[in-house]
């Protein structure tokens, strides 16, 4: 395909012109998530770049250690050598400058993906990325738009502390504008992270370092997952789970340990989060009368009391018991293994909420 | 690295006479559509028709006008909410400037951005941005941008970003992380100081280091820069285009400390304290605009009093419309705009309690 930055010059309403989004399947009518082709999770978010930066000249990858060191985490790992620096575009510890470069990058024409070595990072970059990158659209009246992919580490690691264990899904999907997915597989976070380079809006795409080294089936194949389709993951009557990113893997623990007692739950992945498919969750209450939502991030003003507000207001009628949520306690990040172990939402805190749910 | 004085010595053959004089003309009017646009708004403020933040430009005209006529219309040109000056140098219409203000949906950003926010797509203004600073690494971006352009798309060509700062702004860090980047990347961004002397209340000495010779902090960066009269168009015009002719062939950064002077308070709501009435006076003493108008009158003598009289009603009358246009334009509907603009794809479920659409097209587009 040959790239021209032709809306540039030939002004376009860009809420009308120049924008092509994929084709987006059904389910059921996806690639199989089951096969052979096992890969880690950093890898299918390599390929998702790769591929998209091969069918689009425009898109560069700029961030720390994303090129000569071949990523911090290696997400990036190869692509130095097949893009070139100039696309493959290494940065200083500089989160604000680079953040706020994409900005002007990508109302230029560009199309950035910024890579955070950590989403705790990006708080010093937070008047570019919520100031500038949400609003640019509004404060112009319609004549730009801002669509970068911001993509990094969120929520714990491995005993880093208070300072690199945000988790920024509650404090940043509270602003209009954006959109935010948050995968929970390596399948999801291709499909979810090809969708948000295409997206003309800037996402926010929250990976995990706990997650990286994850292997699953990744189809050869193409393919994009639509932003605000849900995945149910598991199906049963006794209980909706909801659910995105990490926290997906402690609720299908949980899962299986409930279902040994006979408990069989819903297991829903949000997968994006602004949007929201309410629409498949409030489907499931109608059926379970229960809904506990899993979020690592706190508990005050986050997700999961956005997930239990909205099913109060559209499935009231049908809900049997008080929503529940199960979030990372209300302290700052531990260091000591045990403690970060207990903070985080796990499985013991899941079936001990689904019980109390299911009376 | 030269000093302020080089290019104006007497007698010297100046860049700037070297234009056709229809320029210089131009340059004077644009200066004086400024001018009287601003005290349209300063009594528009006054009477409440006009909200929010206002800051106008009135005595700084020459350092929009003069520095972007060294520049080519496709350069990109972003700057801080200090903002009217350039929205009109960079050729938006005083209509679309100040039905913004007045919250038209026939201002430039259909009333969603107000006096800090002039944007203007056609003519490659990327905003009048309100945090402080917060446009300098866009600055960066934006030549970032045009370079990968011209380097990896091979479809644009050598051009080159001016992005305008307070001096204010010297302190934020926003500013020297943008600067270390355009200085490691090589992006052709001038970062141009409009120095006035005072951070709304802080006198530069109060609030920077290296106050008396602020080309030091470029200096850090590896970044060319100049300080340059700015109460003199002329002076920018002679200095400047050199110096940014070299950065766009180079594709470097630079930094300009531009020496003006704000006649009014920093906002509509400042009294203004920290000066006194007759440091204004001085500077009002070498008023841009009395100063080119003089050149053109009486040395070039290439206008003539009837003209520059002439040139004064009409640019009364062309604000005159201008605000009787943003008077008599609609209001933006609530029904249709409040939830427009928001995303470019605005796809369901975004929000628990707002359906986004498109609005009206941008009138600019």
């Amino acid at each position: 395909m040959t790239t021209t930055l032709s809306t540039i010059d030939t002004p376009l309403h860009p809420a009308v012109d120049g924008v092509s989004l994929p084709e987006f399947l059904a389910e059921e009518d996806l690639p199989s998530r089951e096969g052979p082709r096992v890969i880690q999770f950093r890898e299918a978010l390599r390929e998702a770049m790769s591929e998209e930066m091969r069918r689009d000249k425009r898109i560069f990858l700029m961030g720390e250690e994303v090129a000569q060191y071949s990523g911090a985490y290696k997400v990036s790992q190869g692509m130095l050598e097949e893009f070139g620096e100039k696309r493959i575009v290494d940065s200083p510890i500089s989160e604000n400058g680079f953040a706020g470069l994409a900005v002007g990058a990508a109302m230029y024409g560009l199309r950035p993906i910024i890579e955070f070595m950590s989403w705790s990072f990006s708080l010093v970059a937070a008047d570019q990325i919520l100031n500038n990158v949400p609003k640019m659209l509004y404060m112009s009246g319609g004549q730009w738009g801002c669509p970068v992919v911001f993509r990094g580490n969120d929520g714990a690691g491995g005993q880093l502390g208070s300072t690199h264990s945000w988790c920024v899904e509650a404090l940043y999907s509270n602003v209009p504008g954006l959109k935010m997915a948050i995968p929970s597989c390596p399948y999801d976070a291709k499909g979810l992270l090809k969708t948000a380079i295409r997206d003309p809006d800037p996402v926010f795409f929250l990976e995990s370092e706990r997650m990286l080294g994850d292997k699953a089936h990744v189809p050869e194949e193409e393919y994009y997952i639509p932003f605000g389709r849900a995945a149910r993951l598991r199906e049963g009557d006794a209980c909706t789970i909801v659910s995105f990113g990490r926290p997906v893997n402690f609720c299908l623990e949980a899962w299986d340990e409930l279902a040994k007692e006979g408990i069989e739950c819903d297991v829903l992945d949000m997968r994006t989060i602004r949007p929201l498919d309410i629409g498949a969750v409030v489907r499931s209450v109608q059926k379970t009368g229960r809904v506990v939502v899993v979020d690592q991030s706190w508990p005050f003003g986050s997700v999961a009391s956005e997930v239990v507000t909205q099913v109060c207001e559209k499935a009231f009628d049908w809900l049997d018991h008080q929503p529940l949520r199960v979030n990372s306690d209300d302290v700052p990040a531990p260091y000591a293994k045990g403690l970060e172990q207990a903070f985080l939402p796990h499985k013991g805190k899941i079936v001990a909420a689904v019980k109390r749910a299911v009376g | 690295m030269t000093t302020m004085t080089t290019a104006s010595a007497k007698g010297a053959k100046r860049l700037s006479d070297s234009l056709p004089s229809e320029v210089l003309v131009g340059w004077l009017r644009d200066m004086m559509l400024i001018r009287e646009f601003e005290l349209r708004t300063m009594a528009a403020y006054q009477q409440a028709r006009i909200g929010g933040f206002c800051h106008v430009y009135i005595g700084q005209e020459a350092t929009a006008v003069g520095t972007i006529a060294c520049v080519e219309a496709g350069d990109p040109v972003v700057t801080a909410y200090r903002d009217h000056g350039h929205a009109l140098a960079r050729g938006m219409s005083a209509e679309a400037c100040m039905a913004e203000m007045f919250g038209k949906l026939t201002g430039c950003a259909k009333g969603k951005g107000g006096s800090m926010h002039m944007f203007d797509r056609p003519n490659h203004l990327y905003g009048g941005h309100g945090i402080v600073g917060a446009q300098t690494p866009m600055g960066a971006g934006l030549a970032f941008g045009h370079r990968y352009e011209w380097e990896v798309l091979k479809t644009g060509k050598k051009r080159l970003t001016l992005c305008y700062l307070g001096d204010g702004a010297l302190n934020q860090g926003a500013l020297h992380e943008a600067m270390n980047l355009a200085g490691l990347y090589s992006l052709p961004v001038i970062y141009i100081v409009e120095n006035n002397g005072y951070s709304m209340g802080t006198s530069i000495e109060r609030g920077t280091t290296m106050a008396h010779d602020l080309r030091a902090k470029a200096a850090a960066y590896g970044i060319d820069s100049i300080q340059i009269d700015g109460m003199d168009v002329r002076e920018i015009y002679d200095r400047f285009k050199p110096f940014a002719d070299d950065l766009r062939e180079r594709q470097r950064p630079g930094f300009v400390d531009l020496k003006t002077y704000r006649y009014q308070g920093h906002s509509m709501s400042d009294p203004q304290k920290y000066r006194t009435k007759e440091e204004v006076a001085k500077y009002q003493e070498r008023d841009s605009i009395n100063r080119l108008a003089h050149h053109l009158l009486n040395e070039k003598k290439t206008l003539s009093e009837r003209d520059w009289e002439r040139m004064q009603e009409e640019i009364k009358e062309q604000v005159r419309v201008a605000m009787k246009f943003a008077e008599e334009s609609p209001d933006p509907d609530p029904a249709t705009e409040l939830f427009a603009d928001v995303y470019v794809n605005p796809q369901p479920n975004l929000s628990p309690t707002a359906e986004y659409r498109h609005g009206v097209k941008n009138p600019l587009m």
